[in-house]
């Protein structure tokens, strides 16, 4: 088991050094440094001095990848692709271009995304799987085409749709709950209700006619059959047999993104002013900070690959067919 | 005739459909899967609208340069026709069917005085002499002519359609003739009835958006309806050319890893995981961002908004191909390593037949179905995701028609009292409608490709 993981994390480490230079080809080669500088500092009008001091403010003032100015060891250290990317694999965010710790950012800003996040995952994976059992349990019947029919209206619905109309319905109307806004502790779950409504109601859609197929598969097996032939009931089949192995998919397909959840989702939180890593991203994108952009690429595969091992390992925890090897 | 780069694509996309319906016509294991698709009532509704979309779409694929043109704009077809709809500019706001702006101002009287109060619209409703009283029954009555219009265009084709088969038939066992197709074609009862609703509500829309802003419009003055129209190509050229992209990609690195395994199937494998592995929304931040920069340093390539608007849209059609080939590629490997087993390959292999031959002629042939429905499958979710990645401001261009655009503008206004709810119900509404349909069309085409479905029918 422990040399498994092991090999398994060295095997990541070529990814991770793929995703490395595919971010340093996007971010340094297709565009100069002299581009971002200009691009920073407004269009037109930009003097040679001016970039120059840009670049050695932010560390952009080295050559790429070979300096072949400087001594020994420093002809590989003193570049971009060094100082840059390789960094990175230690966690080392670096300081954005506005000159922010991004490390420090991201450890505070993990939490909120989080608290959003996880809630939104567990409630809509338990309301999901409710309806999905429920369709099944009565197959065949007016009750599961009109289920059916209504999965596809919810799919077919843009996410900016539950939004806005949920923010407009609860926030503004009814006044339940605030529109938007995060705060520390406990005061958050007022905060956290309406966006943990609305990711579990737009995720029903694709989510419930996802498992209801995984279920659909399972109930076609012979041990079902059996199950049925041994005078169980149909709830009973159900519950006792179908729903524990198609546990395994479920499982396993959520385990891959439980890793995911700390980067938090853009819209909702730009939507609702959470103070998450989604809504860091959406600032970096807009004021175009191109080091917090290519930190968090760097975080959404780390935490990717993660979130792989945990699914093999958890593959062989719940699957005893399963054997790591 | 101007022709963009996104129209050449979707000329080459319509060249490829052709050819390729031309060279499975009447091939049998594509016809049965095309008649059930064809008895299916729900697939011919869905197919319907789609297509009405993309008649849409296609007008609006056609670029060219007006005669008398001073401004040097390049117009489409749709341009041309929805002419009145492009001009008409409001100063601001106003409401559906309004006759006055949303908002009051100072106006300056006849004789001089100034008077707070709503002004009249330059060009909503501003044939009528007294908006108060004549509103509602002129605009039932336009409707009501343009309905008739729509319902005598369709009576037209519907007369025509039955002359030919009464034709066909003898024309005193026409009556007999025409139920029993009835019976066993009941879909296509379905598109008649389809078509009855769409087109004259269409031509009541058209009649009706000549003399007043059928959705309103927006904060620039501009045709609610008009933006959702000319939206209706993005969506489809996203839908639609990102599968164009990705699809040689996937199709060519799944079925040579799957096929020749070994080392090519460790690169294509370490290629499409690292790719997957890059969270897809931030991928394409990362990359647009960098097209910005591209863009904003070489503007000398880029000479008119449309122009520019049009490679951006390339570019994310590009990028959106480059993050999502990695599903369908690891499809296609499985598959493939599952058919190069069977029997019939290595008959052929055993037989001599060239390693490139039976790639073309085994494997290729046996894998379509997988493409197809993937194909279908994606289009929707393409569509859904071009409006979230608008408001990110990492969408299309700022200046393009786009569902995306028309929301993020409209989001803000939603704190006005009373409130602007026109333009982002006209493009839910039309994002809605298009991607209904192409969730329906999917699951009837999935039904009826899809060997593990047709089994349980």
């Amino acid at each position: 088991m422990i040399q498994y993981i092991i090999r398994r994390l060295l095997y990541s480490l070529p990814l991770l050094l793929g995703v490395n230079i595919l971010t340093f080809v996007l971010f340094f080669v297709v565009n100069s440094p002299d581009d971002m500088a200009r691009m920073q500092l407004g269009q037109k009008h930009v003097t040679e001095q001016a970039i120059s001091n840009w670049k050695q403010q932010h560390g952009y003032d080295v050559p790429l990848l070979w300096n072949s100015a400087a001594e020994g060891k420093n002809k590989i250290a003193d570049t971009i692709f060094y100082q840059k990317s390789v960094g990175l694999f230690l966690l080392r965010f670096g300081i954005s271009d506005s000159g922010r710790n991004i490390g420090a950012d991201i450890k505070e800003r993990a939490w909120p995304s989080l608290a959003v996040a996880l809630p939104t995952l567990l409630i809509g994976l338990l309301v999901n799987i409710c309806c999905a059992l429920m369709m099944v349990l009565f197959r065949n019947s007016y009750l599961e085409q009109a289920g059916i029919v209504l999965c596809v209206i919810l799919m077919s619905v843009s996410s900016l749709f539950y939004i806005i109309g949920g923010q407009f319905l609860i926030g503004k109307e009814l006044r339940l709950v605030p529109i938007s806004g995060y705060d520390d502790g406990l005061e958050a779950i007022k905060f956290l209700i309406l966006p943990v409504l609305i990711g579990v109601f737009s995720g029903i859609g694709s989510g419930v006619r996802w498992y209801r197929t995984l279920f659909l598969e399972e109930v076609e097996k012979d041990y079902v059959r059996t199950a049925r032939a041994k005078g169980l009931s149909e709830t009973q089949t159900l519950f006792r047999h179908v729903l524990p192995n198609a546990m395994i998919p479920i499982l396993t397909g959520v385990v891959v993104v439980l890793p995911l959840l700390f980067m938090g989702s853009l819209i909702m939180e730009s939507f609702f002013s959470i103070p998450g890593l989604g809504s860091y991203t959406i600032d970096a994108i807009n004021s175009q900070d191109f080091a917090i952009v290519r930190a968090m690429v760097f975080l959404g595969s780390v935490l990717y690959v993660i979130g792989l091992l945990l699914t093999d390992i958890s593959y062989t925890l719940v699957d005893p067919r399963v054997r790591l090897s | 005739m101007v022709v963009l780069w996104t129209d050449a694509l979707i000329y080459l996309l319509i060249v490829v459909m052709l050819a390729l319906g031309w060279y499975l016509r009447g091939k049998e294991h594509i016809k049965r899967p095309l008649q059930q698709i064809g008895n299916s009532k729900i697939g011919m509704v869905s197919l319907v609208v789609l297509l009405f979309f993309v008649l849409i779409g296609l007008l609006d694929s056609v670029h060219f340069k007006p005669e008398d043109d001073k401004k040097n704009e390049i117009i489409s077809l749709l341009d041309a026709f929805a002419a009145p709809l492009r001009e008409h500019g409001e100063k601001t706001y106003s409401a559906p069917f309004a006759t006055t702006l949303y908002s009051k101002e100072m106006m300056m009287q006849s004789d001089g005085s100034m008077q707070w109060g709503y002004p009249r619209l330059e060009f909503g409703g501003s044939h009528l002499e007294a908006p108060e009283t004549q509103l509602m029954p002129d605009i039932l009555q336009k409707a009501a002519y343009g309905l008739v219009q729509g319902l005598g265009l369709m009576g037209l084709l519907l007369t025509i359609s039955l002359l030919r088969r009464g034709n066909a038939a003898r024309p005193e066992h026409c009556q007999r003739v025409l139920a029993a197709r009835g019976a066993d074609k009941a879909s296509a009862k379905a598109i008649w009835q389809v078509l009855l609703i769409v087109v004259p509500l269409a031509a009541a829309l058209i009649h009706l958006s000549a003399y007043y802003h059928v959705f309103g419009t927006d904060k620039v003055g501009e045709d609610v309806f008009y933006q959702a129209v000319k939206s209706i190509r993005t969506g489809l050229v996203i839908g639609t050319l990102t599968t164009l992209i990705m699809l040689p990609m996937a199709l060519i690195f799944g079925i040579l890893a799957g096929f020749f395994r070994g080392w090519v199937d460790d690169i294509i494998q370490y290629i499409y995981t690292t790719l997957s592995s890059i969270p897809g929304v931030l991928l394409i931040a990362a990359s647009i961002l960098m097209v910005q920069v591209y863009m904003a340093n070489h503007e000398a390539a880029f000479t008119s908004v449309i122009v520019r608007s049009d490679m951006r849209l390339l570019f994310l059609c590009m990028i959106l191909g480059v993050t999502s080939w990695t599903g369908l590629c690891r499809l296609l490997r499985a598959e493939t390593l599952k058919l190069r087993e069977m029997e019939y390959v290595q008959a052929a292999s055993a037989l001599g037949v060239k390693q490139g031959a039976i790639l073309l002629r085994h494997i290729l042939p046996n894998v379509m179905h997988i493409v197809l429905i993937s194909v279908v499958l994606d289009f929707s979710s393409l569509v859904l995701a071009e409006a979230v990645l608008s408001y990110i401001n990492i969408g299309v261009d700022p200046a393009s028609y786009s569902w995306g655009n028309m929301i993020n503008g409209a989001r803000l206004e939603m704190a006005r009292e009373p409130i602007v709810w026109w333009s982002l119900t006209a493009a839910f509404a039309f994002m809605f409608a298009l991607v209904l349909a192409a969730n329906l069309f999917a699951d009837v085409v999935q039904d009826a490709f899809d060997p593990r479905r047709s089994g349980n029918e």
